[in-house]
């Protein structure tokens, strides 16, 4: 091998700067990063990864900036933070800024930050976040917080790369409708309303009720037609998780304790619903799918089959094969 | 498509409030293409060294307004290269007393700037000092 290949024992060991430059390599998507990545992987497996995400403004960095205290006082877990904000699609620059609402964790040895640019990925979070989630979780940090970029209805790729996915909602920014719209709300797990001191606290918690309701049957009494109705949810095969939702002042650290126990059920219950594993192998089969389309079309854009689809393009323009004939060929013939 | 990024840590560390200028650099940067991480105000040496250090930086810029830059760029310099960081290229905008810019380049800032400095110059610097 090389002598540019990076030392991977030295970042399990816990070597913070081995670890930083890894993430650069990695998110550059340098040789050195795969073959690091390759042997960091068996190592992989053991964090809890909790994702936090919702609309701009809501407050995420200040209740991840509070959860994080808390777990390192109250539990002494080793906490990783991921913090991805949005690039510039004109010019690919981006201010990350997240780390302005954490200031009270500088300082411990026990908590990395690391903000990330999203680098022309929808969907909320940058392509090589989730080869950032394994560097971390073979560096042995117990908990890793992946905050998206403030999102919308559907940068919901959070939910599944993320273990615990919980979404942060405020008074004030929307009506209704909004909640009923699918997306973002369906990927929760628990449901955060922050800045919980704020007027319209109550008009957000009645929308978002009724939403889980739609969402999650259970057993209710409606008054439908002058009469009383009972309507029994379907018999459940395993329990059903209904998203708990918890309200939070992050600045005034009301609620904390009560959103990290939340948190704590949801985990025991995927691991006895046997979810855990379930999401694991969905989380690892999405990975491999993406590095798999990466590479098939790397091999056709850069690599050994270049040629052949630069005629099977002109093919196309002219009209004599549809994209899904030159496909056919490609793959075929290619 | 893959080419590497210039990441910044754009910081301010001491007493004074005014972050206008740093604002202001921040982003220049970034419509310059490069990625600026902001930290806000009041840091320390010690809280600009490991933001530096876990966002493995090229580049530190450093908004100094409050007149103690010859307290504080030597401690920055010094926990850089304690934490292994000694190829971090150090920069300096602010209010800097003419007497003073010598003594900073000697103990390794690599630019200063003053009011009324051009961000395109700026820019040029920092892409010309993480290049060489």
């Amino acid at each position: 091998m090389s002598e540019a290949v990076l030392q991977t024992q030295p970042i399990l060991q816990g070597n913070r700067l081995a670890l930083s430059r890894l993430l650069t390599q990695v998110e550059n998507d340098t040789a050195e990063g795969r073959s690091a990545l390759a042997e960091l992987f068996p190592h992989t497996g053991r964090a809890h990864l909790i994702g936090v995400t919702g609309a701009p403004g809501t407050g995420k960095s200040s209740l991840v900036n509070q959860l994080t205290l808390h777990y390192r006082k109250e539990q002494k877990s080793k906490v990783a933070i991921i913090a991805v904000d949005p690039s510039s699609p004109f010019t690919g620059g981006a201010v990350l800024g997240d780390r302005v609402r954490m200031r009270d964790l500088s300082g411990d040895d026990g908590v990395f930050i690391r903000s990330m640019a999203s680098r022309g990925s929808v969907g909320g979070l940058a392509q090589k976040t989730a080869a950032f989630v394994q560097v971390f979780d073979a560096a042995g940090y117990d908990i890793i917080i992946i905050e998206t970029v403030g999102a919308g209805q559907s940068e919901v790729d959070i939910a599944r790369l993320a273990h615990t996915t919980l979404v942060v909602e405020a008074p004030g920014l929307g009506d209704d409708i909004q909640a009923i719209k699918a997306g973002i709300l369906e990927i929760a797990d628990v449901l955060v309303i922050n800045k919980a001191d704020r007027p319209g606290v109550e008009n957000t918690e009645r929308a978002l009720r009724s939403t889980l309701e739609l969402a999650h049957p259970t057993r209710r009494v409606i008054h439908h037609h002058g009469r009383m109705m009972t309507l029994e949810p379907p018999p459940a095969e395993t329990a059903l998780w209904i998203p708990p939702i918890l309200k939070t002042i992050a600045t005034e650290r009301t609620g904390i304790p009560e959103l990290a126990e939340a948190i704590a059920r949801h985990k025991s219950h995927l691991y006895q619903s046997g979810d855990w594993s379930a999401r694991d192998r969905a989380r690892l089969r999405s990975e491999l799918d993406a590095v798999l389309q990466e590479a098939l079309m790397n091999r056709f854009l850069n690599g050994s089959h270049r040629e052949a689809y630069e005629q099977a393009l002109e093919k196309v323009i002219r009209r004599e094969w549809s994209p899904y004939e030159a496909v056919r060929g490609l793959l075929n013939g290619g | 498509m893959t080419e590497k990024k210039i990441r910044v840590l754009v910081a301010k560390p001491g007493l004074d409030g005014h972050d206008r200028g740093a604002k202001v650099v921040a982003r220049a940067l970034r419509d310059a293409g490069m990625e600026v991480i902001y930290t806000g105000l009041r840091q320390t040496p010690e809280m600009i060294a490991e933001a530096a250090l876990q966002e493995d930086v090229d580049v530190v810029g450093l908004s100094i307004l409050s007149g103690a830059h010859m307290a504080l760029a030597p401690r920055i310099l010094e926990l850089l290269k304690a934490n292994g960081q000694e190829n971090v290229k150090v920069f300096i905008g602010g209010i800097i007393p003419d007497d003073d810019m010598p003594k900073l380049k000697e103990i390794g800032i690599t630019g200063i700037y003053g009011p009324g400095a051009s961000t395109d110059d700026i820019i040029r610097d920092i892409r010309e000092a993480v290049t060489s």
